[in-house]
């Protein structure tokens, strides 16, 4: 069932059609691949096969003759092409160690798939056979695979630095020295669980796509690129090769999804960039679906260690967490920093007292480097509080949901200063719990699995419900500076009125299928009083849009979508003046409403739009002093993050003689404030739960103890499709921000925030009464049958 | 993702086909549906020199009533395999585990006689033509010449095919209104089984083969001894990895495998005698 709003009368709110999809579904959408670039050379990587290895030689001999391959090259043939390594933008403490990473490796392979040796062809099928003719020698090293492992320091992988140890990262709040153990030392009730969270592979449908075009003459150089940040893209790439910014371009044409995996500065860009500048032609890199497995960063990958104390009702008294995460081989983009974007989340959406212990630390590991992966970090944190939540209903024998009404923070105490300092800005919890219990029929189901779940039953049920709050809208600047961040977090927007009254926008956010077209139009439509189609949206073009800070973070609506509402407001102001000057009114005294302004009580003495915006234009007849035109620019950083919420409730049934895990129901309540379009809110939740589901029923990158990667295809890689995955019944409550005009929050991430934990509470509720307390992920059938085996032996001795 | 280079040629004819793979030798292959040898060839785990097209050898795509039995001939589609009302009729059992390879994609391309040939002993119509008892024919330079399924499979993706004979029909007898299943585990639809089960019954005779449990499809001989000694369900369904050698891989172990087995044998029993 899906909770039909009705529908409003104004455009915000409507569920229009997203104006991507007719070219998306119909082939007329150009993405990178499609660009018809003559004369572009393609690029091959020649990529270790080791997890760990030095490179003793480089034969590029046979690969050479290869016809029509023009040249190839060797990590160290290309050394001199870099002004400086691979950019992470960072750096999360001041003795945080990063090693050297440069786009060909030279010394050292650190995991299966880092790039040795590439080869530039005339055709993508020459470069590809000439790839597999270059004679890498290597001596093979130990791999580090496992995180405690790494923390040992058993193998050293980049021994400049020493250790594996990347980073030590801490956070504790206490209200007084000492509260911590205090608070554990007192409690009535204490849980200490462990969690794993598997390495998870984005699988963009459109895997990543590289096309460099070189203007030899002028020095320009245009990148097009399957990214989700073409403006951090290009200072990057700017940077990184010594290109003057000015000199640069990035173009983002249709990008097929990213879920982070495209917000990074990868090898093959620079490769693409570098060597169209040395050959003078453009350069080309199509990553096929096996290197987006090896060589596209990979998400989560961390232990995570969550202590709750609790009084003898149950409320939190202290939340303790030690994390070890996983960096992978180098430090991509923003890879430290993920974890730490869930640093504040581990007391999730509970009123905790000043006592708080977060620690992180990170480790090198000869895999494929981590980075953000939908949620980034925030999914991580949500996961382990809200399994421990159920660990503590679990040891106290209440019912999860009553533990969880027993610490939700209320509606009154909003907006709410959290422990970390943070401000939560508006919310409901017990509104959005109550509601998605109705829709679950979560007392139902309590009734039907106390009849259902006996003992020597063969399908058990379960219920598991998971409650988070997102922080979104990244971000304000001044927190990012506080955490490190190489940038701001604001978002620019340009909004200009044509001549005909029909409307441009330029945004900084970077849309790769989320529907900001769609989305921003009708923002402005509903400020401007004109029809959404009048609206065009120009984006992800450096060119067109110099300014901007990317799509990425659930960011766009609150960020991009309020930058482009304030300078509607803006321009609006603007045509207010020239209206009351051709109308020989008091600026005071009009109003502007559908389009038109008109004298407040008078609305004979009116001027629409679209005779201001040919005013403007003309400018035959403007106030004195005042610019022609009518167009604004604002940049604005948002004062706070905003805090989307909500309930999610999973039913499942288990096979207990298989293991098998079939999902009867699921609930996901959210609550991302206003919504701009509830069909696009629905489909980033359709998707976003599904993407937590695959983490918690599906997804494994695995890795055998030689750092090979035994998941390297779709094959084993187990994405779910359509007919793996249940109908979702979705509901929402609706509880604007006051942080910014529009009261919009952000829903890209939560489904993939809330799904995880409510499919594994639900799936160990299935087998509490066999003795099962915990289940890895994903929850693949082979793991809940060893789960029931471990307990149900334990139970038998 | 891009395969080595090979030549190309299209066969008119079962003839030409096993001419022109006699003529190229053997790094030369029979290309039917594709759908087991392109994605080998994409990740260059194959390297064929030339690809012999059997697609279009249209006088071998067909369902017949042959009296004891219902002949197939090779290059006929899974989905036409799934969706034959003869089928549907005499060989039920095949029809309906037709309908779970793969997905629709792959059941209109993927052909009778390339999954029969290609020898998986993940593949379901391998183990479910064993369990039926049923023949296949091949055709060399020299002629034609019967194989017994239980004669055919001889290790992981080898078959008692040589180099030069062609696969051309598959015989299956007729079920004589004899209970089946079907098992297949997975964990998403459109994938291989983890453990697959084709079972049918009637009276004390019986046909059980297992798909994944071994470097064959293989046929449970001892369920189907002791079920004719009048052993339970239960009892028999015990003996389902008997002859069996599973393999270990991401979705399971061994013992796993012989728990599956051993769980879906009796379900499949437990069906086909209701
Ligand atoms: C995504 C996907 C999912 C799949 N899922 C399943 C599944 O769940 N269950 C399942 O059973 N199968 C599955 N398959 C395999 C599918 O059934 C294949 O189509 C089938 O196994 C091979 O048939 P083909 O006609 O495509 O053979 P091809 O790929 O053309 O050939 C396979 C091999 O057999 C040889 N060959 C083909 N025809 C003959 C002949 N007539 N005589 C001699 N040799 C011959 C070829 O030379 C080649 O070596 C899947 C395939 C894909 C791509």
């Amino acid at each position: 069932m899906t909770d039909l709003q009705e529908r409003p009368a104004g455009v915000l709110g409507s569920r229009l059609l997203r104006r991507e999809d007719p070219a998306l579904l119909t082939g007329e959408a150009k993405y990178t691949n499609d660009l018809n670039v003559p004369g572009a050379l393609h690029l091959a990587m020649v990529r270790s096969p080791y997890a760990h290895a030095r490179i003793t030689s480089v034969d590029l001999s046979a690969a050479l003759a290869v016809p029509g391959v023009v040249a190839a090259y060797s990590g160290a043939d290309l050394a001199g092409l870099w002004a400086g390594p691979m950019p992470c933008a960072w750096p999360v403490t001041e003795d945080m160690k990063n090693p050297p990473h440069y786009p060909v490796a030279t010394g050292t392979a650190c995991y299966v798939g880092d790039g040795v040796a590439c080869v530039l062809a005339t055709s993508a099928t020459a470069a590809r056979d000439a790839a597999e003719l270059v004679d890498v020698q290597y001596e093979p090293m130990e791999a580090v695979v496992d995180l405690e492992d790494a923390l040992s320091d058993r193998v050293v992988i980049h021994t400049d630095l020493g250790t594996n140890k990347s980073y030590q990262w801490d956070l504790k709040i206490e209200g007084e020295p000492g509260q911590v153990d205090a608070a554990f030392a007192a409690a009535a009730y204490t849980v200490k669980e462990r969690y794993v969270q598997q390495r998870l592979i984005p699988v963009a449908m459109e895997p990543r796509a590289v096309c460099a075009v070189p203007q030899p003459f002028g020095g320009d150089m245009t990148l097009y690129s399957a990214t989700q940040v073409p403006h951090i893209l290009k200072v990057m790439t700017a940077l990184t090769l010594g290109i003057p910014e000015h000199q640069m371009r990035v173009v983002a044409p249709s990008v097929g999804g990213g879920f982070g995996s495209k917000l990074n500065v990868y090898a093959e860009e620079l490769l693409c960039v570098a060597l169209a500048r040395k050959h003078g032609a453009p350069v080309r890199w199509n990553e096929t679906r096996s290197e987006n497995h090896l060589a596209t960063i990979q998400g989560r990958g961390q232990i995570q260690h969550i202590e709750l104390a609790a009084d003898a009702d149950g409320k939190l008294t202290a939340v303790r967490v030690r994390l070890l995460a996983d960096m992978g081989a180098y430090l991509q983009l923003v890879t430290p920093g993920i974890p730490l974007l869930g640093a504040f989340l581990y007391a999730g959406v509970y009123d905790l007292p000043l006592a708080y212990d977060f620690s992180c630390t990170s480790v090198f590991t000869t895999l494929t480097p981590t980075d953000a992966y939908r949620g980034a970090g925030r999914p991580e944190a949500t996961y382990a509080i809200e399994r421990a939540m159920d660990a503590l209903a679990d040891t106290m024998g209440i019912d999860p949901m009553e533990l969880r009404r027993r610490n939700f923070i209320r509606k009154e105490q909003f907006p709410y200063t959290a422990m970390t300092g943070l401000v939560y800005d508006s919310g409901d919890h017990d509104a959005a719990a109550t509601k998605a219990a109705e829709l679950a029929d979560y007392d139902g189901v309590r009734a039907r699995q106390a009849a259902q779940n006996v003992p020597g039953a063969k399908k058990v049920i379960g219920i598991g419900q998971a409650s988070y709050f997102e922080m979104c809208g990244l971000a304000p600047s001044r927190v990012l500076a506080s955490l490190n961040y190489s940038a701001g977090g604001w978002e620019a927007a340009t909004v200009r009125v044509l001549p005909t009254n029909k409307i441009q926008v330029v945004t900084g956010t970077a849309p790769h299928g989320q529907g900001h077209e769609t989305a921003w139009s009708m923002i402005v439509a509903e400020k401007m009083g004109v029809a959404p189609e009048d609206v065009d949206v120009l984006h992800s073009d450096t060119a067109i849009a110099p300014l901007g800070l990317d799509t990425y973070g659930s960011r766009s609506l609150p960020v991009g979508g309020v930058a482009i509402a304030m300078a509607c407001d803006k321009v609006i102001d603007k045509a207010k003046k020239i209206a009351a000057h051709q109308l020989e009114a008091d600026e005071a005294d009009l109003e502007f409403a559908g389009g038109t302004f008109s004298v407040k009580g008078t609305p004979d003495r009116a001027l629409p739009l679209a005779a201001i915006a040919f005013e403007a234009f003309t400018a035959h007849n403007l106030p004195d002093g005042m610019e022609p035109n009518l167009e604004a620019h604002t940049t604005y950083d948002p004062p706070n993050f905003s805090w989307p919420f909500g309930t999610h409730i999973c039913t499942v049934e288990v096979d207990t003689e298989t293991g098998q895990v079939d999902v009867l129901q699921y609930v996901a309540v959210d609550d991302c404030g206003v919504q701009v379009n509830p069909l696009i809110v629905e489909g980033q939740v359709h998707g976003g739960v599904i993407q937590g589901l695959a983490q918690a029923l599906f997804e494994e990158a695995v890795y055998d103890d030689d750092g090979n990667l035994k998941s390297g295809t779709l094959a084993e890689y187990l994405v779910p499709a359509a007919s793996d995955v249940p109908s979702l019944t979705l509901g929402h409550t609706v509880t604007p921000s006051p942080t910014n005009q529009l009261g919009v929050k952000g829903i890209g991430e939560a489904g993939t925030i809330g799904a995880a934990p409510a499919v594994i509470n639900a799936v160990v509720d299935a087998l509490s009464h066999l003795g099962v307390r915990d289940m890895p992920m994903p929850a693949s059938p082979q793991n809940v049958w060893a789960a029931i085996n471990a307990a149900t032996q334990g139970a038998s001795k | 993702m891009i395969p080595a280079a090979f030549d190309y040629v299209r066969a008119g004819s079962a003839e030409e086909a096993i001419a022109l793979i006699g003529e190229h030798g053997e790094d030369a292959k029979f290309l039917a549906g594709g759908h087991s040898l392109l994605p080998l060839m994409k990740l260059r785990l194959a390297q064929p020199s030339v690809l012999v097209d059997i697609g279009r050898v249209e006088d071998l795509s067909y369902i017949r009533d042959a009296g004891d039995h219902i002949a197939i001939g090779a290059l006929t589609r899974h989905m036409d395999v799934e969706k034959s009302p003869l089928l549907a009729e005499h060989v039920p059992l095949l029809a309906h585990a037709a309908g779970h390879v793969g997905d629709p994609q792959v059941r209109h391309r993927g052909t009778m006689g390339g999954t029969i040939a290609h020898a998986d002993p993940a593949s379901d119509l391998p183990a479910t033509t064993l369990a039926l008892g049923a023949t296949y024919v091949a055709q060399g330079p020299n002629g034609t010449r019967e194989i017994a399924a239980a004669d055919f499979y001889q290790g992981f993706l080898e078959s008692a095919l040589a180099a030069d004979e062609m696969l051309t029909e598959i015989r299956v007898p007729k079920m004589g209104g004899a209970g089946w299943s079907f098992q297949k585990f997975n964990r998403r639809a459109q994938d291989w089984a983890i453990v697959g089960v084709a079972a049918w019954r009637r009276n004390g005779d019986s046909g059980v083969a297992l798909v994944n449990m071994g470097s064959t499809p293989i046929l449970a001989t001892s369920v189907s001894g002791a079920l004719a000694q009048g052993a339970s369900v239960s009892d028999a369904a015990q003996l389902a990895a008997e002859e069996a050698e599973p393999q270990s891989d991401l979705n399971a172990s061994p013992e796993y495998r012989v728990h599956l087995a051993k769980v879906l044998v009796r379900r499949a029993l437990e069906q086909a005698s209701a």
